[in-house]
């Protein structure tokens, strides 16, 4: 095995088109587990941890560019204002010590359905930028997962950055399991409510085969919510948005739960979540004047 | 590979160290620093918790390579940290004494890297004492299965304690704080 240790992003860039083979490793927190278990022995491992870039973000225009390797727990601590559903979400990820160390762009690269990042990606309408010796496109998360830990990432790029909208209304995140830390979500939700264009963005993790949408909640929601008074929503309008958002799931049976649960247990967290953002919505608008 | 890297204040090198290793076992079975323990090698009980460059991490998800000139500091380093440069026993290793926290010891150096990163970032900071929530939150990845926790708990609260107003003259004697 090689380990290949690039110092610049031109350099990791070079690397991976040379050796498209190359496991890319950031926190390692996905990528060690498979080593240390035999899971996996790559012909070489790309550390990324001592390229600059990846560990910083700024503004990019009216949207926050995020590198792909900020960890988790710079998240929590410096952005919740600027990225409230991931600030949420890297919150619930596993550990202190995985906090630390885990990254976006790892949870990305991996693209397991069950990672916590996804869900607030797909409700804020980010977008995803890959670069490779070839250039830079940007993919919006919502075309981004195409199949079981399938990505639009080609072999030869990396995951530089995730581009995050400003927020423009209350963002919510909530995920089922076993224990409230250490584990992997049974299922997750993300709630982005965008006030000036009065819609609404969801994100469903670990029930599918990828991390999906709930295209026909979000329209619903839009046009049943209060968007100029932010009144708590009907129990008919929580449950239907609920029943909308489990319809949207395509859960499966396995050690973590079943498929029926899974359904149900997402109905909840949407409704959880959609009353914890009326009540932020209105909050707003009461500090707004 | 050639691995270097500051273990505790101490310049080291580990050679003929694979490119997949972790920098756990660069630790324990390269450098026979075998405090830091190796119970999951797949970051669930954190009993193999290190400070790198500073930053807590399980020393089973870090590739050897990356801790390559850096500095990591292992519960060996809290103990040569202790009393005025005189080796002894850290304020939290002394509390966990104290309060009976330890049973067979296998989770104790992972549970006082994390004691030792909170106090630093609580108490030590001038934030005040961690709350019970906030010493279970950030001892959340470490697994005991021999305490029930409440020793543990116990001890943090102590070790905050000593670090805010000193730890008493002498010590109190072991097991007394429970
Ligand atoms: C004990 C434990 C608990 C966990 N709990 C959770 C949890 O609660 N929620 C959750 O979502 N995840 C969890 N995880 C999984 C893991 O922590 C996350 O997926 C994390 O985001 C991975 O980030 P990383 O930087 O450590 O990735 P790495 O392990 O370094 O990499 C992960 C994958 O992404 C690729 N990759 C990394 N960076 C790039 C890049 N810039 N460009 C292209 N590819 C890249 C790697 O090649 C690899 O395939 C847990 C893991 C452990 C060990
Ligand atoms: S041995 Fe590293 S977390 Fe268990
Ligand atoms: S004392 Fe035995 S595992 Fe904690």
């Amino acid at each position: 095995m090689e380990f290949l240790s690039p110092a610049t992003w031109e350099e990791a860039l070079a690397a991976k088109s040379a050796r498209p083979d190359a496991v890319p490793i950031m926190g390692g927190t996905d990528v060690m587990v498979e080593l240390n278990f035999d899971r996996r022995r790559p012909a070489a491992l790309l550390d990324l941890t001592r390229v600059p870039e990846l560990r910083e973000w700024a503004p990019d225009g009216d949207r926050l560019r995020l590198g792909a390797g900020v960890p988790y727990a710079v998240i929590v601590d410096r952005l919740a204002d600027r990225a409230p559903a991931l600030a949420l979400a890297s919150r619930a990820v596993a550990s202190p010590q995985i906090r630390n160390r885990g990254s976006v762009g790892g949870n990305l690269g991996g693209a397991s359905p069950a990672g916590d990042a996804h869900p607030p990606l797909l409700a804020t309408d980010a977008v995803v930028e890959l670069a490779s010796v070839r250039g830079v496109r940007r993919v919006p998360a919502r075309e981004f997962y195409l199949g079981p830990r399938r990505t639009a990432r080609s072999d030869d790029e990396l995951i530089a950055a995730v581009l995050l909208p400003a927020p423009a209304g209350p963002q919510q995140f909530a995920k089922i399991g076993t224990r409230n830390a250490m584990v992997i979500a049974v299922a997750s939700f993300a709630l982005a409510l965008d006030a000036g264009r009065r819609s609404a963005g969801t994100g469903i993790g670990s029930a599918g085969p990828t991390p999906l949408r709930a295209p026909e909640a979000e329209e619903f929601l839009a046009a049943e919510f209060d968007w100029a008074g932010g009144r708590p929503p009907s129990p008919a309008v929580a449950q239907e948005f609920g029943a909308l958002v489990a319809a949207a799931a395509r859960p499966i049976d396995d050690v973590r739960g079943s498929a029926a649960y899974r359904r149900h247990a997402l109905s909840v967290l949407a409704r959880r979540t959609l009353g914890w953002a009326a009540a932020d919505y209105r909050r707003e608008m009461a500090a707004c004047g | 590979m050639r691995v270097t890297m500051t273990v505790n204040g101490h310049r080291m090198d580990a050679d003929d160290v694979w490119e997949g290793e972790s920098l756990l076992y660069v630790l324990r079975e390269r450098l026979g620093l075998a405090g830091s323990k190796n119970a999951c090698e797949q970051g669930e009980c954190g009993s193999c918790t290190v400070f790198l460059d500073e930053v807590t991490v399980c020393a089973c998800l870090v590739a050897a390579g990356q801790a390559h000139g850096r500095s990591v500091r292992t519960v060996e380093g809290l103990a040569e940290a202790g009393a005025d440069g005189a080796p002894g026993l850290s304020d939290v290793q002394e509390a966990f004494v104290a309060a009976g926290a330890v049973q067979c010891g296998f989770c104790t150096p992972g549970l006082l890297v994390q004691t030792e990163d909170l106090l630093r970032r609580t108490v030590a900071a001038g934030a005040g004492a961690p709350s019970d929530a906030e010493i279970r939150e950030a001892l959340a990845g470490n697994l005991c299965r021999c305490t029930g926790y409440e020793a543990v708990i116990e001890a943090v609260r102590l070790a905050a304690e000593w670090t805010e107003r000193g730890r008493p003259a002498g010590g109190p004697a072991r097991g007394e704080a429970r």
